[in-house]
């Protein structure tokens, strides 16, 4: 509920809002630390922090490769925990975590939202943990107070656009099209009945991701959704040009 | 919301929404064919005048001798088409294909039996077919991507985390969230999410069935245990299915063990202790992984072996104490794979043979009159490579010199 009313404010001063995304321990903590500063100074609204997964099943290559460096590099999900509770003490956003169900099932489910809740995680995406599989976790979101964010996806019915819904929170990631992570999408007649679908099933903030990655996409979304999601394109911003250009790249989104 | 597809506690479908869909009628499409006897027997002769079913159970005279104890048959899984007993899965999920009017199938391959399997399906049935396969396993296992690629399928080689079967199922997964519309996945083994470890135990529960049959025939009474290897566990649920409701019968699984159980490098998950509870691949099971949840690397010197995860239908097996688990080790292995040929003439797969070491290990121990069943997968012969190298043939690599200097020459 507290990340839902904050990103009604929000959003009652700005057009659309941004959620930035990125692999911690990918290429390290200190670059993740500085692009996250980076990041919050150029006005995004709020910041998904992905844990790393052996098997990130949703996710395309270049994330999948963050993922397997990271873990490379000797990421333990316990450094993970330790340098989200540093960065949501040093900035004001919203942070939520995402991760694949397998993280959250090792360490103790409970225990690592008691730990989340501690830190002041505001929510969490777990990409392959639909609500049939997560009773546990929907009754301890509620209990903890962090919201379970729901995907819909373009092959979603409105029957189970609204299922969905009725369990989330926060808002709904909209993934933009079929695939994983990082490929391009049309912003075209069939995404906009998608989104008019999504719009109509739950009163839920909408954010859409996968693919977004210039000032145009976002122009083009507001009005359509709530949030516009950068994931995959920051990291490739980093390992090309480094962790100073993410700030300029963000300014010139909106 | 109502959970399917659980097994004591494991199993589940732990799948991203795009996919959500698409399994449901997956789900829709199996439950029909599931209790339509029409399509049992079509997939029935199907495989009788394709892949040479049902497949013998043999009499191992000479092995029974040589152990002096258990009466040892071996069902023979090896003479199916393509070599192996992923063709049941195969030509099953491909008669479902075709009513589910699907044009396009992919697959993941760990040792390649698999793909290559699902490569003369699609070439039979008139499919695309891509194949998605480990990079070191494509290396490994050269002459099966050989095969594939001379029936017309495209493979993919996977360079991402351990370049082996797991990856090429997360690899087969993210095309199949792109295309599920013509798609369809023919998953390979009795894992990842609901329907895939009931559809694929259905289709393998052919084996069981025929050896049943047969070896009431040949002894006169049921066996007293039953081997298989597990990898998935596809072959060992094919033929545990025709015995479970014999509680006189008892079941093992026989993982790999690698240098050895206590030395990290092998595939048990069941066995040895070295596996935990996870949720990984669309489906819970027991995995090998570390404290924080990341899979481990695992080792077998057969790489339809080297896997991960385990059938969530065993583990719950393993759990219930129905199937007792134990694993060979690759020179254990080498040794039985080299007692079948000289004493039987036969040749089991390096993933059969792990099956024939545990049973070697029992058959003395047991009475005369008593009848033991190996189920041997797949055949060796055409791993002749992998076999090779294995036993560090001499004469085998001088002749692989020479075709290499006869090749570079041209």
């Amino acid at each position: 509920m507290q990340l839902t009313e904050y990103l009604r404010k929000q959003k009652a001063e700005k057009d659309i809002l941004l959620m930035t995304h990125l692999v911690l321990g990918y290429p390290s903590f200190e670059v993740n630390q500085e692009v996250i500063r980076q990041m919050v100074d150029n006005g995004v609204d709020l910041i998904e922090l992905q844990i790393p997964f052996s098997e990130p099943m949703a996710d395309g290559p270049v994330i999948l490769k963050a993922n397997q460096k990271s873990l490379a590099a000797g990421a333990k999900v316990g450094d993970c925990l330790d340098f989200a509770a540093g960065i949501t003490a040093a900035h004001r956003i919203p942070f939520l975590f995402m991760t694949y169900y397998n993280i959250l099932f090792k360490y103790g489910v409970e225990k690592f939202f008691r730990k989340a809740a501690e830190i002041r995680i505001k929510g969490f995406i777990v990409p392959d943990l639909p609500p049939e599989e997560g009773e546990e976790f929907l009754a301890l979101a509620e209990k903890y107070e962090i919201a379970p964010i729901m995907i819909f996806a373009p092959t979603s019915t409105e029957e189970r656009m609204r299922e969905l819904a009725k369990n989330g929170d926060g808002f709904i990631y909209c993934v933009a099209r079929r695939g994983v992570t990082g490929g391009k999408t049309e912003l075209d007649r069939d995404f906009r009945d998608y989104m008019g679908r999504c719009r109509s099933a739950t009163d839920l903030p909408l954010a859409v991701g996968f693919g977004i990655s210039n000032r145009e996409d976002v122009d083009s979304l507001a009005g359509q959704a709530d949030i516009a999601v950068i994931g995959t394109r920051t990291i490739r911003l980093i390992d090309e040009q480094g962790p100073a250009a993410v700030g300029p790249f963000i300014a010139g989104l909106r | 919301m109502n959970k399917q597809g659980y097994y004591g506690q494991w199993g589940g479908a732990f799948i991203p929404e795009v996919l959500y869909e698409t399994f449901r009628e997956l789900g829709r499409a199996f439950a029909e064919v599931r209790h339509d006897p029409d399509f049992w027997n079509e997939y029935v002769q199907l495989m009788a005048s394709y892949s040479c079913r049902p497949t013998p159970l043999t009499y191992a005279a000479n092995l029974s001798d040589h152990f002096g104890g258990a009466r040892i048959y071996i069902k023979r899984e090896d003479l199916n088409h393509t070599g192996a007993h992923k063709a049941n899965n195969v030509m099953g999920q491909g008669l479902l294909v075709r009513r589910m009017g699907k044009k396009r199938v992919i697959a993941e391959t760990g040792a390649g039996q698999h793909g290559v399997a699902t490569a003369t399906m699609a070439a039979k049935f008139g499919l695309e077919c891509t194949i998605y396969m480990g990079e070191d396993d494509v290396l490994r296992q050269r002459p099966n991507v050989f095969w594939m690629e001379k029936m017309g399928a495209t493979v993919i080689p996977v360079t991402s985390g351990s370049r082996t079967l797991k990856d090429a199922i997360n690899e087969a997964f993210r095309d199949w969230v792109t295309s599920m519309d013509d798609t369809h996945y023919v998953f390979g083994t009795v894992c990842g999410p609901h329907p895939f470890p009931e559809m694929v135990a259905w289709f393998q529960s052919i084996i069981g069935l025929e050896a049943r049959r047969q070896i009431l025939a040949a002894h006169g009474r049921l066996p007293a245990r039953v081997f298989a290897c597990v990898g998935g566990g596809s072959n060992a649920m094919g033929i545990f299915q025709g015995f479970l409701d014999d509680p006189g019968v008892e079941l093992i699984g026989v993982e790999a063990g690698g240098h050895g159980v206590d030395t990290g490098q092998h595939a048990a998950r069941l066995a040895g202790g070295d596996g935990s509870a996870g949720v990984a691949q669309g489906y819970k099971t027991m995995f090998l992984q570390n404290s924080d949840g990341q899979m481990r690397d695992t080792h077998s010197v057969a790489a339809g072996l080297d896997y991960v995860g385990v059938s969530p239908i065993l583990s719950d097996l393993w759990e219930k104490e129905r199937v007792r688990f134990t694993a060979a080790t690759d020179r254990e292995v080498m040794a039985a794979l080299e007692l079948t040929m000289r004493r039987e003439g036969i040749i089991p797969a390096l993933e059969s043979a792990h099956a024939f070491v545990q049973a070697f290990k029992e058959a003395p121990a047991m009475e005369r009159d008593e009848a033991l069943i190996i189920n041997m997968s797949g055949r060796g012969d055409k791993d002749i490579f992998t076999i090779a190298d294995a036993f560090d043939d001499p004469s085998w690599k001088q002749f692989i010199i020479n075709k290499g200097r006869a090749y570079a020459a041209d």
